[in-house]
């Protein structure tokens, strides 16, 4: 146990380049899928929180229900779609960063729709009369909500990379854990720790914690910042 | 004469699942200045002035505004919570401004005129949630005086501000009436309706039981119900000593 210790420190101290190299690949992916997410499911949560359309508590049950996805399963169904015989297997995407990135986004969008659906329904309830009796239209209060609950949404992106980063289903189904090219911490932190390999299995683990410590703690200070200085 | 006038509502019923909460008003305002409505919490001001903004639909009746052979006449609400969206004061009323389709030059132009019209302009930049209760208040109606609208209407405005800054908000809103404005506003405070209105309209369960110049209606009374709202609302009062 000690020397397990001993040796997980020693790899942190020397930087690794094989952890750095893990590491790197993980926020690549994850922040790629959060970023997309974020494109497309705040705009979605908003929408459907300030417009009035016939299925709309549907929509908003599907979003919510969406939340709970298991990764594995977003994983398995995009390796379907991607696999050489699948509708979309021409894209060669199979065991590629680009096939994780795919399956993270699938996996985020509607935890972002469906939080931000709540918190911008939250500030309609005092703002979306007044926004209407100004004339405006739902896009353009959807905007103007998502500007105003911003610093909660930034809890809620949050939320989402932290569900990204830490999930292993999804990227090990169709990324392969293959060495070098789509190994992510998740995936390498299970199979050191079946290899036996557990100094290497720890380091990556405090990695991964400290990455995302650092990322939430981050956009938590630039969050206080912005609230300060832009109420 | 404004743009808005006359307001003609006719049976005007609204209700929400079964239960109704206008049943059929009628009232017809054809003069300038400033309208008060009052009566009772629950009477239906605030409903009787989101139809007339527009923002419910009548569920029966009709409510007609301006002359029939013009384009709907515009307006502006200011509610009783200002409404303000966590952004600078500035970008406030720029945001009322966005459905008007204004230049960016004439835009910046009508947003620092509100701002000074209602003393603001030191504030422009400032978050808009950091002024006080007065402020932003008159931050919501320097909202609704950039869009220089034919019918401004006010949902108890000074409900939740000190008497200084509800004299502040009862100029601005005077002034924009001697502007052309034609305004109609909700209050449960007497005073400021006397010292406002030019005519009260008393809404009691639903119904608009009376409409008459202010002071004579507040004076005498003629029905039963508005009798019975203004005791409540002036028991030290005799009637016949306002007259
Ligand atoms: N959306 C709604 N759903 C159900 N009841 C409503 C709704 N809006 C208003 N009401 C009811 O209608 C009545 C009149 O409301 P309101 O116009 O707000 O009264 P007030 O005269 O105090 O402004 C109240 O009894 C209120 O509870
Ligand atoms: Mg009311």
């Amino acid at each position: 146990m000690f020397q397990t210790l001993e040796e997980t420190f020693r790899r942190l101290a020397a930087l690794d380049p094989e952890v750095v190299a893990i590491a790197g690949l993980s926020l690549r992916v994850s922040l790629s899928a959060v970023g997309l997410g974020t494109l497309v499911g705040v705009p979605l949560g908003a929408l459907v929180a300030v417009s009035a359309f016939p299925g709309r508590r549907l929509v908003t049950g599907c979003l919510n229900a969406a939340m709970g996805l298991p990764p594995v399963v977003i994983g398995l169904v995009l390796y379907l779609l991607l696999s050489r015989s699948g509708p979309l297997g021409g894209l060669g995407l199979l065991f590629t960063p680009g096939a994780m990135i795919a399956a993270q986004t699938v996996l985020v969008v509607p935890l972002i729709a469906a939080l931000a659906r709540q918190i911008v329904a939250d500030a309609e309830e005092h703002l979306g009369e007044q926004l209407r009796s100004l004339g405006l239209g739902p896009a353009r209060r959807a905007a103007i909500l998502i500007y105003d609950t911003r610093f909660s949404l930034v809890t809620a992106i949050l939320a989402a990379f932290g569900r990204a980063i830490s999930e292993i289903g999804a990227v090990l189904v169709v990324g392969g854990n293959i060495d070098g090219h789509t190994r992510t911490m998740t995936t390498a932190i299970s199979l050191e720790t079946q290899k036996g390999d557990l100094p290497l299995a720890l380091a990556l683990g405090l990695v991964l914690i400290a990455i995302v410590l650092v990322v939430s703690a981050t956009a938590t200070l630039l969050r206080s910042h912005a609230m300060r200085a832009y109420g | 004469m404004s743009a808005a006038l006359p307001i003609v509502i006719e049976g005007l019923r609204y209700r929400v699942g079964d239960m109704p909460i206008l049943n059929g008003i009628d009232m017809s305002v054809t003069s300038s200045g400033i309208t008060a409505i009052i009566g009772a919490n629950g009477a239906g001001k605030s409903v009787l002035l989101r139809l007339i903004d527009g923002l419910l639909a009548p569920t029966g009746g009709t409510i007609r505004i301006g002359p029939s052979d013009r384009p709907p006449p515009s307006t502006a609400f200011v509610f009783q919570r200002p409404g303000l969206v966590r952004a600078s004061a500035a970008a406030n009323v720029a945001l009322a401004l966005a459905p008007l389709g204004l230049g960016a030059g004439e835009r910046a132009e009508r947003v620092r005129a509100a701002l000074r019209h209602v003393g603001l302009a030191e504030r422009a930049g400032a978050p808009a949630t950091r002024l006080s209760g007065g402020e932003q208040q008159r931050l919501a109606l320097a909202r609704a005086w950039a869009r220089a609208p034919d019918l401004l209407l006010l949902d108890e405005p000074t409900a939740n501000l000190d008497p200084a800054s509800s004299h502040v908000i009862e100029d601005l809103v005077a002034s924009m009436a001697v502007a052309g404005t034609k305004v109609v506003l909700v209050s449960h405070n007497l005073g400021q309706v006397m010292r406002l209105a030019e005519d009260v309209v008393v809404l009691a369960a639903g119904l608009a039981v009376e409409h008459g110049p202010v002071r004579s209606t507040l004076s005498s009374p003629r029905s039963p119900q508005a009798r019975a709202y203004l005791t409540g609302e002036m028991p030290w009062t005799s009637f016949a000593a306002l007259s």
